[in-house]
């Protein structure tokens, strides 16, 4: 039981990662890392929303009708966003405002989607709140190390702190400016993936 | 007219939702494997997003914003509903994929089976969740919304439409081991990204 319990919580932060290898949640792992705050408090809220999600549906898993459980699903996890919106909005009001759209597309987020429907509808409420929990980690690291490369490389800052003092403030790091656009977390994600594999390589995919 | 002729260029390539704000990655990255799944796949988006984000915007302006709900009371006219939101556009969504699904099982079978399990995953697809909220986010009236969901819809089937035949070319490259599939198409998105930051130029 132990065993179980240890496998379903590690397992998901590089054997089965959420991000790199089930390709679940990918959306805001890209749009929220330019920078280290917006990065952990995004993590947070995923954490926080994925073990809820997972515990809740978990307990009622044998009450919900398999033709609409979808839509079960969905206003259970839009419940717990809406409540955790209301938190970052009274809490930390300025990041809450940076990540604009994205607390609301964790609803949509598909690691809670695909977490709920994989795992929680068919295991119980301990095991699932694990699963949640080490899902949430597996996507934080990967949200973690790309908003470091990107905050670090392309502007030069660690948590707002300056780490590279920049030319034009008068420093001598020249911020390598394409980790802050789209393609740069992109790239850092496809190199994750590479560094990962070569590994583990029994992640590896054989098409083509 | 010209607005909305700008906000729709807008909508289709400077601000696209899949490569300026990663929206629809799941789909975006499982579904392109094939030219002819991602024309589908691609016009079902156009389609649901069209219907989808006028519909929220009729929702949030009539029901939900602060004061919205004078036409049916003055009395009502002080309350906000506005923190319902995401429940209220997530279940139009849902409704509106179910009823989606059921028309092309019944017009066009081929398509339906082609599409199979995706089709429901356009609920959780999270462009379309992103281009509503985006229309509540900017404030857009109902004729802007109706004309940035057209837009945002074509943005997205020409990335993904993009991605694929890319990725059917890739077929004959020599890509190192590790790097297949998964890791080799976020290259690609990324390098189709730099492409389409050039429009990011363009003021309108």
């Amino acid at each position: 039981m132990a065993n179980i319990a240890k496998k379903t919580l590690l397992d998901p932060l590089a054997e089965d990662n959420p991000v790199v290898l089930q390709v679940l949640g990918i959306c805001s792992a890209l749009a929220v890392t330019t920078k280290m705050d917006t990065a952990v408090v995004m993590s947070v809220a995923v954490i926080a929303v994925l073990t809820l999600s997972n515990l809740s549906i978990s307990l009622i898993r044998n009450q919900i009708p398999t033709s609409i459980r979808i839509i079960v699903q969905l206003t259970i996890i839009a419940s717990l966003v809406i409540i955790t919106d209301q938190v970052l909005k009274a809490y930390v009001f300025e990041i809450s405002k940076q990540l604009s759209v994205f607390v609301g597309l964790i609803i949509t987020n598909c690691i809670i989607m695909g977490r709920a429907e994989a795992f929680a509808m068919q295991n119980g409420p301990g095991l699932s709140i694990l699963d949640g929990i080490g899902n949430g980690l597996g996507y934080s690291v990967v949200l973690l190390i790309t908003a470091f490369v990107r905050e670090v490389f392309g502007s030069g800052k660690f948590y707002g702190m300056t780490v590279f003092p920049v030319v034009t403030e008068g420093g001598w790091y020249h911020p390598n400016g394409i980790l802050i656009t789209s393609s740069g977390a992109f790239f850092i994600i496809g190199f994750i993936i590479w560094f990962l594999r070569c590994w583990k390589t029994d992640q590896i995919e054989e098409e083509g | 007219m010209e607005h909305y002729i700008s906000l729709a260029v807008k909508a289709i390539f400077i601000e696209n939702l899949a490569l300026a704000f990663f929206l629809g990655m799941c789909s975006f990255l499982a579904v392109s494997k094939k030219v002819s799944t991602a024309i589908g796949l691609g016009a079902a988006v156009i389609f649901v997003m069209v219907i989808t984000v006028p519909a929220n915007n009729v929702i949030n302006n009539h029901l939900l914003k602060k004061g919205s709900l004078s036409w049916i009371n003055s009395d009502l006219a002080g309350y906000d509903l506005s923190f319902l939101g995401f429940l209220c556009y997530i279940g139009t969504i849902a409704a509106m994929v179910q009823i989606v699904e059921m028309a092309i099982d019944k017009f066009a079978p081929a398509l339906y089976n082609t599409l199979g399990v995706f089709l429901p995953l356009i609920a959780v697809n999270c462009a379309i969740l992103g281009a509503s909220l985006f229309m509540v986010n900017r404030d857009y009236t109902f004729s802007e919304s109706a004309v940035y969901g057209l837009g945002s819809g074509i943005g997205w089937f020409l990335a993904i439409v993009g991605l694929a035949s890319i990725r059917e070319r890739m077929e004959y490259s020599n890509v190192p081991l590790p790097l297949r599939g998964l890791g080799m198409t976020f290259m690609v998105t990324g390098l189709m990204a730099i492409g389409f930051m050039a429009f990011g130029g363009i003021q309108l």
